[in-house]
């Protein structure tokens, strides 16, 4: 183990990074000392990645300095950064699916044998002696889609060491992994600074943060709000921190009164865009006044599942009812007439039509009905009075009728779609990743929104692969794991590792699921 | 036993030779196009690239044969003909970067054009110089192999051929190689996947794509100069009948690998020889009411088409084929 003497490994001196229309860094000191865990905190667009890009070499700052070891240093690409012993994982995998562990790890290595590639035997050799070194055991020879997330992680690490990362920045490390892998990556992060290395773990989730850092930077709005050792503060301090204000951590909510079924599926059968079963016989019900959480890794079948109740993907076999409505062969438009409504994952891609007005997004659905349209020519008198109702009760900032939807921020945006959706007055609701890449104030807007519609009566699927985020809504937890439902919990008496375990695909231990189905 | 049965053995070794000789401009193009795709660049723009390089090279070889400065390369003209082809492709295939990689063109839009563009180029040129007097060149000489070429049959099929015939086997293996035994195919391979990932990695991802589609330009101009210079010895408009475009659909149904471009293009090549002979056949039987020959001359392309059917490889086509790259993209 390294001592830890005074002068920091990484040292950023008043970074500015300009972007079109915003600042992503304004004046951002940062210092990280050897052997240290160094936590970049702070909201979706604070600025975190931006600042790490730059420090990695894959942005150029507009201002300011680096200094490595002490020495003065300006990247103009990873390649120089890499060779000065910086290493980076990405929170989306920086991996190429069809190639295997080894090939992923000496791409853009120099090979002693150039042109040709290094000898696989001694590829994989040194990578085995790496794994066993750092407690990351992966199969070098493996083709790396075939892995499950957390295996793809440790590869990514691997391919920092392997190019002899000393320093490490870990970008959103946990937001992909299940608690069991979370939890094992900790121990992880620890026999790498044992080792000498110096890791930037950038997060949001402050639990984590205080478990694994020693020092904890907290960024807001691009600027650097205060630096604190992680033994100082708890976990009001940070949110406080992070937003500016006091932030309720908790989703105030009364126990649910469900009533009747609106939403069934029956043994659904469905294929992914590859023709591969998507959901494996998947059953579940929800009841007017309750929201069904399904947790989740991602990629096991909620955007499938998302889209085959929105009447967007071909049901192979089994039945759906949305409110005694047969729906299975339905068409988007039919589902939305029997009472359903959609926030989708992707909100910009399906969620709205960006170059399109507020007002001409809000009613695209309903554009040839009373009072949109009459005889056959829009009316845009009642389009634009009807939007404008909608942009003060769901309190849309910074939106005319006018404004097009892409310059609406990501919070207001969804303010936009759950105002469409919510006037409908559907009967039912699929909410899908409905707080993703949003602030806090807007999540916890969103939040208190799906709970007031509950207690109105409405059944809510909500999709999330937040795990906090399914905890804090959900009365019942459906955890879904490869196109299958493992289990169903009663929020209440949940248990996050059993949670956990059903998301990595083991049914429950008692051998049947708590709760009703 | 009789001459039938001769003459059906002297028919079929004459087809399959044919064929095999018909396989190598596409089988050029096909090549390059899967180095070009392997780097997520689609070029359709091969039909365009196939004509100016069959033009190009076909000029060059003419004017070094016959014009003013005949007799300066000697036996060269062919060979500086086919150089010549590969250059003009490349040029081709520097526009068709520029477009696609550093302007961010629709890749298929800046293909279409490049199509446009070719044929009215190489039909520019070539009317230009030669009006309307039928022009041709000598090509290059048969190399049958010592020995091996003295098999009865086999030496027939295989080793009486001219050299660019043995040349495009041995680049169907060094591409194989190229793509997956040296670092710069697996970075050519891993920008056509996952850009970004690559460029993580320290690699360029825009120099790499423009490598591959000057690689693959050149190789399609090689094969409209093979085709001209070399197997045809003249020159007309719209002299390459689709080839680029049968080239396109060869690289899905090879599932971008070189080993199955070979069988595709020889697939391609049969068909092609076989559509000549019987069209020569039905000629001598004239009114005997077979297939009218038009019919016959869409059968390569009709076999290329239910190739594209019966192999489903969409699967394996790089991620990221077709989409531009840019750096602040995600």
């Amino acid at each position: 183990m390294l001592t830890k003497t005074n002068e920091p490994v990484v040292q950023m001196r008043g970074i500015v990074k300009r972007f079109p229309g915003v600042v992503a860094n304004a004046r951002v000191d940062f210092d990280l000392q050897p052997g240290e865990i160094h936590t970049i905190l702070g909201e979706n667009g604070a600025g975190k990645t931006t600042l790490m890009k730059i420090l990695y070499g894959l942005h150029a700052a507009d201002e300011g300095e680096i200094r490595l070891r002490g020495k003065p240093v300006s990247f103009t690409s990873a390649r120089d950064a890499i060779a000065q012993g910086m290493g980076m994982v990405h929170q989306h995998f920086m991996l190429v699916n069809p190639f295997s562990v080894a090939d992923n790890i000496i791409l853009g290595q120099p090979s002693s044998r150039k042109p040709l590639m290094d000898d696989p035997k001694l590829i994989h050799q040194r990578i085995r002696t790496l794994s066993e070194q750092y407690g990351l055991i992966v199969d070098p020879e493996v083709e790396v889609g075939k892995l499950s997330v957390g295996q793809q992680q440790r590869v990514e690490i691997l391919k920092t060491l392997y190019r002899g990362a000393e320093i490490l920045i870990l970008d959103e490390p946990t937001a992909v992994l299940t608690p069991q892998e979370v939890a094992d990556l900790l121990p992880i992060l620890h026999r790498l600074t044992e080792e000498g290395k110096s890791i930037v773990f950038i997060s949001h989730k402050l639990d984590e943060v205080l478990k694994v850092s020693e020092r904890i930077t907290v960024l807001r709005d691009g600027e650097v709000v205060g630096v604190t050792p992680a033994s100082d503060v708890n976990k009001a301090d940070l949110a406080r921190m992070m937003v500016g204000r006091d932030v309720i951590l908790k989703v105030a909510k009364e126990p649910a009164q469900p009533k009747e079924a609106r939403l069934q599926l029956t043994d659904v059968w469905v294929d992914s865009d590859r023709g591969l079963p998507a959901l494996r016989g998947l059953n579940i019900e929800v009841r007017a006044g309750e929201i069904l959480g399904i947790a989740g890794v991602a990629g096991n079948g909620q955007s499938e599942l998302e889209e085959t109740i929105a009447g967007l993907r071909k049901v192979k076999s089994g039945q759906i009812t949305i409110c005694d409505h047969d729906t299975t062969r339905s068409t988007p438009r039919d589902v939305g007439r029997f009472g359903l409504a959609h926030v989708p994952s992707d909100r910009y891609k399906m969620g709205l039509l960006p170059d399109f007005s507020v007002a001409e997004n809000m009613f695209l659905q309903r554009i040839g009905e009373s009072p949109f349209t009459q005889r056959g020519v829009l009316d845009w008198k009642a389009i634009h009075q009807q939007a404008q109702g909608l942009i003060n009760a769901f309190n849309v900032r910074g939106a005319t009728v006018n404004t097009p939807a892409a310059s609406l921020s990501g919070g207001n945006a969804q303010k936009m779609i759950l105002a469409r959706e919510l006037d409908r007055k559907p009967q039912v609701l699929i909410a899908a990743q409905p707080t993703r890449g949003l602030d806090v104030s807007a999540i916890e807007y969103v939040h208190s929104q799906l709970v007031e519609q509950r207690d109105a009566g409405l059944a809510i699927l909500l999709i999330s692969t937040e795990l906090d985020e399914i905890l804090a809504l959900s009365d019942r937890i459906a955890v879904m794991y490869e196109g299958e439902i493992m289990g169903i919990v009663d929020a209440a008496d949940a248990d996050i590792d059993d949670i956990g375990l059903m998301m990595t695909g083991s049914k429950p231990t008692n051998g049947q699921t708590r709760g009703t189905l | 036993m009789d001459w039938s049965q001769v003459l059906q053995w002297g028919f079929v070794i004459a087809l399959v030779t044919a064929g095999i000789r018909l396989a190598v401009p596409v089988l050029l193009a096909v090549l390059g196009e899967i180095i070009t795709e392997r780097s997520g660049i689609l070029n359709l723009g091969l039909e365009g690239i196939m004509i100016v390089g069959a033009a190009g090279g076909f000029m060059t070889a003419y004017y070094l044969e016959t014009g003013p400065l005949a007799g300066l390369a000697g036996s060269w003209s062919a060979w500086l003909g086919l150089g010549a082809g590969m250059l003009a492709g490349m040029a081709m295939g520097l526009l068709m970067a520029v477009l696609s990689i550093t302007l961010h063109v629709d890749q298929v839009i800046a293909g279409v054009t490049l199509v446009l563009f070719g044929h009215g180029l190489a039909d520019y040129f070539y009317r230009l110089q030669f009006s309307s007097l039928t022009a041709r060149v000598t090509g290059l000489e048969q190399i049958s192999i010592p020995l091996l070429s003295d098999i009865p049959v086999l030496g027939e099929l295989l080793f009486r051929y001219d050299p660019t015939v043995y040349l495009t086997v041995f680049l169907v293996f060094l591409t194989w190689f190229f793509l997956f035994h040296t670092t710069w195919g697996l970075n050519i391979r891993s920008i056509g996947e996952h850009p970004a990932a690559t460029e993580t990695s320290g690699i360029n991802v825009n120099l790499g794509r423009y490598a591959a589609t000057l690689i693959g330009a050149g190789l399609a101009g090689l094969g409209g100069a093979t085709l001209t210079v070399v197997q045809l010895g003249l020159f007309r408009e719209g002299i390459t009948a689709g080839r680029g475009w049968i080239a396109v659909a060869l690289v899905i149904f090879a599932r971008w690998r070189p080993g199955l471009a070979l069988v595709g293009a020889l697939l391609f090549g049969l068909a092609d020889a076989l559509q000549f002979r019987i069209q020569a056949l039905s000629q001598v039987e004239r009114g005997v009411g077979t297939l009218p020959y038009e019919f016959l001359l869409m059968l390569p392309y009709l076999l290329t088409l239910i190739a594209l059917l019966y192999r489903r490889g969409r699967r394996d086509a790089p991620a990221a084929l077709g989409i531009p790259y840019t750096q602040d993209s995600h």
